[in-house]
């Protein structure tokens, strides 16, 4: 996959690698992953850094019990987990997050809908789908938000976002991102914290959508 | 062609041939260090004989996704034992990316798993010589113990040269992919 010019930082990278980040986020790393050859290099390059932290470690016995319970194990025959590979536009981690079934999509209101993947104390982690055109609401962020689009485009402030690329926005950015002509625009977007709304009817909805 | 390293050897025995004195080694190898690694992340003793356990059996079976051009032993396994770590911690499965398909007509081009080979030998040289503050941060990072947003990876480590190669590695995938249908 070429094209992808907005990646993930080397910090969230890290962080999705030592296993730091709640999974919402690493939800999207994985799925970025999935469609990016540059970040799965730098995946595996942080990796191998966790290779030379282990690798220096002070052994520590593990008694022959432990050694023969998982030498007597390697004959086993055991069922193999589920492998989910991407269905359209969606990429393998999104379709086990769905389970393998279709997205159930919500109303957002005119030409904006959303699939609710996840929401608790991690964050809330959802799919959007905002017809070309159409403008996301104008909103703030409580903490911090990514945003990766798995269809389409949409722009703000920042710049173009299309197919792979992933938007990671703070506390401090404001903005106003509108779905580009073409194909409807599907997101996968990850908060720690719920989105604020600038204007008056979303935030109405807010409760009601989960937004 | 220059031999591959004592572990990529151990771990090509065990993905091709399903080598248990291979695997033997391997295990002498990495459990007692993954137990260090479990014990200073603050597992209990029983729960760090889970995880070793867990991740010991898991490079037995997914032997099959290694792959020496884009990935170092120590950090495929450091991988696994994090993962598993964390499901059990977090009662969770943790998100992973889709695997690549890999050919299987094709065999490892030996120059490639050297070149990385020496990549990974250059950044443990580098993190050998880190100052004891730095290479404490640095083990905190990655065993998980700082936020996302108290990661901040300005070590020094050469780990621009390590991602160049583990890309040349997958470019010549997709091309053998590409070759392939
Ligand atoms: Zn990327
Ligand atoms: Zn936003």
């Amino acid at each position: 996959m070429s094209g992808i010019r907005h990646h993930i930082s080397e910090g969230l990278l890290a962080s999705y690698v030592a296993g730091s980040l709640p999974k919402p986020f690493s939800l999207v790393v994985a799925a970025h992953v999935s469609l990016c050859e540059t970040c799965r290099a730098s995946i595996a390059a942080h990796e191998a850094v966790g290779g030379a932290i282990l690798d220096d470690f002070e052994p520590i016995d593990v008694g022959d019990a432990l050694r023969d319970r998982v030498l007597a194990q390697l004959n086993d025959e055991v069922s193999p987990e589920p492998v989910y590979t991407a269905r359209g536009p969606l990429p393998a981690p999104v379709v086990e997050a769905l389970a393998g079934k279709e997205p159930k999509w919500r109303s957002l209101g005119p030409g904006a809908k959303q699939c609710i993947l996840s929401d608790d104390a991690q964050g809330s982690l959802r799919l959007l789908s905002i017809e070309p055109g159409m403008e996301m609401p104008d909103h703030g962020h409580g903490g911090l938000e990514m945003t990766l689009v798995l269809q389409g485009a949409f722009t703000d402030e920042t710049g173009r976002f299309g197919r792979g690329d992933c938007e990671v926005a703070n506390d401090d950015v404001e903005h106003t991102p509108i779905a580009a002509a073409g194909e409807v625009c599907i997101c996968l977007a990850a908060t720690d914290a719920p989105l604020k709304f600038n204007s008056i009817l979303p935030r109405l909805f807010q409760p009601f959508f989960r937004i | 062609p220059r031999t591959y390293s004592e572990q990529t050897q151990w771990m090509l025995a065990v993905r091709d041939r399903r080598d248990r004195a291979a695997f033997c080694a391997l295990f002498d190898y990495f459990a007692p260090r993954m137990r260090g690694m479990m014990m200073k992340s603050g597992m209990s003793s029983a729960v760090a004989d889970d995880i070793v356990q867990d991740a010991m059996l898991s490079v037995w079976r997914k032997s099959a996704s290694f792959n020496p051009e884009r990935a170092d032993v120590a950090g495929w396994i450091f991988q696994i034992a994090r993962n598993r770590q964390i499901d059990i911690i977090r009662k969770e499965r943790r998100p992973v990316p889709e695997e690549l398909a890999t050919p299987e007509t094709t065999g490892e081009h030996a120059e490639q798993v050297v070149a990385m080979e020496q990549e990974t030998a250059k950044l443990r040289a580098a993190l050998a010589t880190l100052k004891p503050e730095q290479r404490d941060l640095v083990e905190k990072a990655y065993l998980g113990e700082l936020t996302h947003s108290e990661i901040q990876i300005e070590t020094g480590l050469p780990l621009g040269t390590i991602k160049s190669r583990i890309r040349l590695g997958l470019e010549r995938l997709r091309h053998e992919l590409k070759g392939a249908r």
